[in-house]
């Protein structure tokens, strides 16, 4: 720690002596000229402006900025006439001068381990020791880049892996890297992308968060254990990060709350880099409070020329296209601190248009100014030496013609630390105009128009316009054009400011020269360039929740607080079985009447369904899906992933949830894949759509977690490649499992033993516990707190499990898939696990050559509580068929057939207090159906969750309809852009990603096989 | 129905013939005797007519006369047999179109796979005579009425021929219907290559270019060799396209996005091609008046998939078979779309079509769509594909619905006359574990 505050203080001290260590070659040139702007608009901050202001210059350093200044005798004077001074802006998000590292990946074998040597931390992603001053150097073409855009100051680091150690700020001048640094070590990075890291572990989305939860724990133990037994420069490093800002790396409205969420559990505030989209949950990025570094990369216009090419644009690209300038305005409407980057720009060149583009979308040109230098400023705890035009701070600062969001605003010379960057001329003559040209044949009209700085030229021939060549270097000009079919003469002329007129020598085709004057007539209209805020904000359309096609303006659908559901044919899952011509009350998201001849309430906040010749169910719950999920359904690298925890990947905006609630699917369990013996955690998640990831979560509901069994976690179907991880067999399979447990039960026990401390604990002797989040996961089974889900197939190793269960003393939860689950029925029975199974596939590989479509009215009939499951989002969204199947295969009874995918269920999940039948107290989580539920033929007409109607036959129409016309309405507009002569490029839509239980990120479906 | 010699119309609508007093066979009938006839059954057609109650009669292997019971007296000596089908729902046998049922057992085994060979041309490929009739999956298909199946190999462009075979049968050469009936190909698809093609636009619509054009050249090559009288030297390729030329064979393009499908039907015309049916389709929808001016048929994509966009309406998929129907386009249904799973899942082709009639189909356009169109496209529509005189006495009995999984049982089928067994593995380890444990 010590040697870091040593290490700042030296920098300090270097700028402030100009004493270097290097040696000069030849004799030393020792300047220390004070240079002064005056004339000057002077842009202190947001705040404040100085008309007509003064800039003393000296050292590096800014002597005084202010509208009166007595100016030193020797000070060096430049008289701006009105032009502005900005202090430089500073990008927090930059990785200037540091090189990319590349994935370096040799064969196809998994790699289990790190191929990093040394005593570093276990995992490749994880790269705390990366410190960005080491490896910084300049590169003045990007620089340049960079102080174009109005950038004197960047945070460069690395962009590489899931912990990316420290980044440095340094100036964008010239002069050695040494004379550069403002701080060494400025800020900790961190985000969910391994990165270059070819180890195996992490794949998915909640593998990289587990790991990032398991390195905080990690370095706190390693911090506070007194007797180390390991040194790991990993972790020593990690906790150094600790004591700097820190920036995450989000890049996407979903991803601010799961760093929010990891931020949270660690007292870490993050500041969020974000993505272009975060206006989608700005409420959610709000409750935040976390501060965030925003891009302005909007997307770029669509070509929609092709209607069948356009018609594969989704509504949601087209609206974010449309909305996504507003994005920084979202970030100031909602109070929310933030700062600029021009991280992902394709061009940088794009950056300050893109920033005035903002602002015309309803950014203020002061949060603009504040965004680009306070906040950054602030944000890194530098704001006494940059981001201002204050006595004592570093000079860095631009001078422009203009207000630096108007339109046609240059940015004429950045100056950072006090050394000069000159980019076109202060006082470029305005050469726009009309002139006549003579030459030794016949004269020519010539108008200039266009940018002061990059004027225009065109020639008129009697009547006819000749385009026309012209290159302005004041004083120094060049003109050429056609003058006859194929005949071109060219001028070199030189300005003269007094007469504005050009002269020089004129070279005819053929060779020829002739002495031409070119005489200024008149100067051009004067072209009246507005304030880009002062531009009328383009009218745009309405967010939707989810931000999708078939989502709702409001963040829940709109619902009467009390729903009356008339005369319908009711399906109880209770005693009564089903009541024919039955009323259903809902007040306020509950059940709370089921019976004949009910008395309708009355109110306008009454909705009253007629239910004749309808039926009534309750909603469809599939104890094994794979929707919702987002980045990876495995994290199948290693035999346990017990730290994963799918809830942290639940992505809100699927479609297939709208999906499946238009089949009558209120409730699912997202499960883990089945590509390792020890799964992740489940989420069990209501079909609330529109609602964020944690709105969909049911609430209070039993933690689970997928176990697997079989041919996928001995990865029988991936390829000979795949043979390196244990196990390789079903015997292994169970090996895995005692040593797990083993483990977890010695964990759990010490636990318990630290939760009561002793005397000799109290005093603090006991080395440090290290908290294990995968542990901890296997402790809670043993604990009976948290309940497995197996996916299995063959009879052997269902057996096989239930004793490993016994052993250790809990029970099995459900087995899912469970295709032989018939031959051993009676054990099933006995050890009272439940039994989630598919209707009738078979067949795709060899573990379900005996699967047959009777399994579940088997099971059902031995009295082991049975469900149909999805795992597929095409069969979830007719579960009630695949249901009825156990009529048609078993005989079941429609009662007992509907059963199974809604009482049944519930009850293996643990809910079955809560949803599952119509009974008065549970939630009203309902499907209303225009025939049997069992029936082919039956179609969803309402289905309500929590007694609001989230999807609605009628209401769904009008939604295709919504789709429709506003789709043309942006088309529309994006036409009109391309015929404005606007760039366009080909739209790419991603490849619709369906998981299933074996769906590995990277891997092809040919080598997986699925389920 | 023509009125058949050992019929007498009586004229007397209200005079219903009753089978009491007869001999008559249960469910249980094993054999179609030389002469039998059905009765007391709901007869579905196939073209779109119910004959309720009917009358079937079946000499030999063929349909003999499907004839409405009103009104008529059965001269029951003419027959050998007389069947009391007690008020069952007879269906024509159920065909499976596009599929790959008898060419794999436990799909992720690589040995018994045979799907699709090495190469991008092999129209010489006969999926045929890898067809195995004794494969472990076809029994279950056959259980659920299904009694034919068109055995189709994949992969490549231009994948080969398949053939229409029986479910029953102790060889594929017993089994055959109809060889070698078509050649399929899968037709360059461009909208896939821009999405998923890596290295950009450019390279994509190359890669994709270099397809059609090679696809293009290969059809010119063929039909050129077609037409030479003496070949120097014989192709095997370019033998096996004669067909598709001489109008014997037809062309299955498999293709499922609005402008491959316009694509292929432009390739259709350049290429004159006699017989060709659309495979897929899934945007059809988008260019119905272009196919149905070229009066090509389509084998409808899998209707329970998801649809192909977010922005699609939910019921996309679903709603496409009435948009066939409404356009009086000649089209059938079929299971395929997953290869790992499409044999397996062609016992749930009936329930496609109900999903299709919840969605705009009457209940015997639906059946049509999985008989008689069928039959109608791959050009089999004179054996069997509907309950009519002089086809095949191939069909299915069942006590309810048989497009409702709810109400489907399957309790009787023939092929060409002859009884299907319908227990399969299954209802054996049925019975096996129902004994055991000794639930009923």
């Amino acid at each position: 720690m010590k040697k870091i505050v040593s290490l700042i203080a030296l920098f300090s001290v270097s700028f402030l002596q100009g004493q270097v260590t290097f040696p000069v070659n030849g004799a030393t040139n020792p300047l220390h000229t004070t240079y002064a702007f005056i004339n000057a608009i002077i842009h202190v901050n947001e705040d404040v402006i100085i008309n007509n202001g003064i800039l003393l210059v000296k050292d590096g350093k800014i002597i005084e900025a202010a509208e009166k200044v007595a100016l030193p005798k020797d000070a060096v004077v430049t008289n701006l006439n009105g032009k502005h001074i900005y202090a430089s802006f500073i990008d927090l998000y930059s990785n200037y001068g540091i090189p990319d590292s590349k994935k370096e990946r040799i064969g196809f074998a998994p790699q289990m381990e790190s191929k990093i040597k040394g005593a570093y931390g276990w995992n490749e992603a994880i790269k705390a020791d990366m410190e960005a001053y080491k490896i910084f150097v300049h590169n003045k073409e990007q620089a340049d880049i960079y102080k174009k855009a109005g950038f004197g100051v960047v945070l460069t680091s690395s962009k590489d892996g899931i912990v990316r150690g420290s980044g440095t700020l340094v100036h964008l001048n010239n002069t050695k890297e040494n004379e550069s640094f403002i701080k060494d070590k400025c800020a900790a990075f961190y985000s969910f992308n391994k990165g270059s890291s070819t180890q195996d572990y992490p794949s998915a989305l909640v593998g990289a968060i587990a790991l990032l939860r398991q390195t905080y724990y990690d370095a706190q133990w390693y911090k506070q254990s007194g007797d180390k037994t390991e040194y790991n420069i990993s972790l020593d490093a990690f906790n150094q990060l600790q004591t700097f800002p820190s920036i995450f790396e989000s890049n996407d409205k979903f991803n601010n709350q799961r760093a929010a969420i990891i931020g949270k559990e660690f007292n870490v505030n993050y500041i969020l880099k974000t993505g272009n989209n975060d206006y989608q949950r700005i409420e959610d990025l709000k409750k935040t409070g976390l501060k965030c570094i925003v891009p302005v990369n909007f997307p770029e216009n669509y070509d929609v020329e092709d209607p069948f090419d356009a018609e594969n644009i989704s509504l949601a690209d087209l609206k974010h296209w449309e909305m996504a300038p507003s994005n920084p305005a979202a970030f100031e409407k909602n109070n929310i601190l933030f700062c600029f980057t021009s991280a992902d720009l394709k061009d940088k060149k794009t950056f300050l248009l893109n920033i005035r583009k903002a602002i015309q979308y309803g950014l203020s040109e002061k949060m603009a100014l504040k965004a680009l230098t306070t906040n950054p400023a602030t944000f890194i705890q530098q704001q006494n030496l940059i981001g201002a035009l204050k006595k004592g701070m570093y000079a860095n600062f631009f001078i422009s013609n203009k207000n630096i969001f108007e339109d046609d605003a240059t940015i004429i010379e950045h100056w950072v630390n006090g050394e000069q960057n000159k980019f076109s001329e202060l006082e470029m003559p305005d050469v726009r105009g009309n002139y006549e040209i003579t030459t030794d044949k016949q004269k020519y009209s010539l108008t200039i128009t266009g940018d002061i700085y990059k004027p225009k030229a065109a020639v008129k021939m009697d009547t006819s316009k000749v385009n026309a060549s012209f290159n302005f270097n004041n004083p120094l000009a060049t003109l050429s054009f056609v003058y006859d079919s194929l005949k071109t003469v060219r001028f070199s002329l030189s300005y003269d400011n007094k007469t504005k007129n050009f002269i020089g020598t004129g070279f005819w085709n053929e060779g020829n020269k002739f002495n031409s004057t070119i005489n200024f007539i008149s100067a051009a209209e004067p072209v009246k360039s507005t304030s880009v805020s002062a531009k009328k904000t383009p009218t745009i359309g309405n967010l939707l929740y989810p931000f999708s096609s078939y989502g709702v303006e409001t963040f829940a659908p709109t619902a009467k607080e009390v729903i009356f559901i008339k005369g319908a044919t009711v399906w109880t899952n209770e005693n009564d079985s089903i009541i024919e011509n039955c009323d259903v009350l809902i007040t306020n998201g509950k059940i709370t009447n089921v019976g004949k001849g009910l008395t309708a309430p009355t109110g306008t906040n009454v909705k009253v369904i007629d239910g004749k010749g309808k039926h009534v169910s309750a909603g469809i719950i599939d104890e094994h899906s794979h929707i919702a999920l987002t980045q990876g359904v495995n994290e199948g690298t290693q035999a346990s992933s017990a730290e994963v925890r799918m809830g942290d990947a639940i992505n809100p905006e699927d479609i297939n949830i709208y999906r499946q609630l238009a089949g009558g699917v209120t409730t699912s369990q997202l499960l883990h894949g089945s590509a390792n013996p020890i799964g992740g955690q489940s989420a069990i998640i209501k079909l609330r759509w529109g609602q964020n990831a944690e709105g969909m979560k049911f609430e209070n509901a039993d933690g689970f977690i997928k176990f697997a069994l079989g041919e996928n976690v001995k990865q029988s179907n991936w390829g000979d490649f795949n043979s390196v991880r244990f196990p390789q067999s079903r015997m292994g399979v169970e090996q895995v499992y005692m040593d797990y447990f083993t483990r977890a039960a010695e964990y759990s026990k010490t636990m318990e033993a630290l939760s009561k401390p002793t005397g000799k604990q109290a005093a603090g002797k006991t080395p440090a516990f290290r908290k294990d989040l995968e542990l901890e996961a296997l402790a809670e089974i043993i604990n009976k707190k948290r309940f497995i889900t197996c996916h299995s197939y063959v009879q052997s190793e269902i057996n096989m499990l239930m004793h490993v269960a016994d052993s250790f003393n809990f029970k099995v939860n459900t087995f899912t898939h469970i295709l032989e689950g018939y031959k051993v029925a009676d054990k099933m029975k006995a050890h009272g696990v439940h039994a989630s199974t598919f209707a009738d596939w078979w067949a795709y590989k060899n573990e379900v050559m005996e699967a047959i479509p009777y399994n579940a009215a088997i099971l059902t009939k031995m009295g082991v509580n049975t469900s149909i499951n999805s795992d597929d989002a095409e069969m979830g969204r007719r579960l009630n068929q695949e249901a009825a199947k156990s009529i048609k295969y078993g005989e079941l009874t429609e009662v007992q057939a509907l059963k199974l995918v809604t009482l049944n269920p519930a009850k293996m999940l643990h809910i079955d207090d809560k949803v599952g039948s119509i009974k008065t107290g549970k939630s009203a989580d309902i499907v209303i159906w225009s025939d049997n539920p069992l029936s082919i033929y039956a179609k969803v007409e309402n289905t309500i969750i929590d007694g609001k109607i989230y999807f609605d036959r009628e209401l769904h129409q009008k939604a295709s309809e919504y789709v429709k016309t506003e789709k043309a309405r942006i088309i529309a507009k994006l036409l009109a852009e391309k015929q404005k002569g606007a760039a366009v490029v080909k739209h790419r839509s991603k490849k619709r990603q369906l998981y299933h239980c074996n769906t590995i990120e990277g891997v092809s479906e040919e080598e997986t096989g699925k389920r | 129905m023509k009125t058949n010699y050992f019929i007498y119309n009586l004229k007397l609508a209200t005079l219903l013939v009753t089978f009491l007093s007869f001999n008559c066979y249960k469910l249980n009938a094993q054999t179609v005797k030389n002469y039998t006839a059905f009765i007391n059954c709901i007869a579905h057609i196939g073209n779109g007519e119910v004959v309720d109650p009917a009358i079937i009669s079946v000499k030999g292997n063929k349909i003999e006369s499907v004839q409405n019971a009103k009104g008529i007296r059965l001269n029951h000596t003419a027959f050998d047999t007389v069947i009391d089908l007690e008020g069952k729902h007879v269906y024509p046998a159920l065909i499976n179109a596009n599929n790959v049922l008898g060419l794999h057992d436990a799909f992720s085994v690589r040995a018994t796979r045979d799907l699709n060979d090495v190469g991008n041309i092999n129209p010489h490929i006969r999926s045929l005579i890898a067809y195995n009739s004794d494969n472990k999956i076809t029994p279950t298909i056959k259980t659920n009425g299904i009694l034919y199946t068109q055995v189709t190999p994949r992969g490549g462009m231009v994948s080969g021929n398949s053939s229409i075979m029986a479910l029953e049968g102790w060889n594929w050469e017993d089994a055959v219907l109809l060889e070698d009936d078509g050649i399929h190909i899968n037709f360059p698809a461009l909208s896939e290559r821009l999405q998923n093609e890596e290295g950009g636009e450019d390279k994509a619509k190359k890669r994709y270019e270099e397809e059609l054009t090679s696809l293009n050249n290969f059809f010119i090559d063929a039909l050129a060799y077609y037409n030479n009288a003496n070949v120097s030297e014989k192709n095997i390729r370019l033998e096996s396209m004669k067909g598709v030329f001489a109008g014997t064979k037809n062309l299955y393009i498999h293709t499922d996005k609005a402008k491959d499908i316009l694509t292929s039907l432009y390739f259709i015309k350049k290429h004159e091609i006699k017989k060709p049916v659309l495979v897929g389709a899934k945007e059809c929808y988008k260019v119905l008046k272009e196919i149905k001016n070229a009066n090509v048929p389509v084998m409808l994509v899998r209707v329970h998939d998801l649809p192909e966009r977010t922005d699609d309406d939910i019921d996309a998929v679903y709603n496409l078979p009435s948009i066939l129907q409404k356009e009086n386009i000649l089209y059938c249904l079929q299971t395929a779309g997953d290869s790992e799973m499409e044999a397996m899942n062609s016992r749930n082709l009936p329930f496609l079509a109900g999903s299709a009639v919840a969605y705009g189909l009457t209940q015997e356009q639906a059946i049509s769509a999985i008989t008689m169109n069928v039959a109608k496209i791959i050009g089999v529509d004179k054996l069997i594909g509907s309950l009519e005189d002089n086809k095949l006495a191939s069909f299915v009995v069942s006590t309810g619905d048989i497009l409702d999984m709810k109400s489907s049982n399957i309790v009787l089928a023939y092929i060409g006359g002859k009884p299907v067994n319908l227990n399969n593995q299954q209802t054996e380890l049925y019975l096996k574990y129902k004994n055991k444990y000794g639930i009923k």
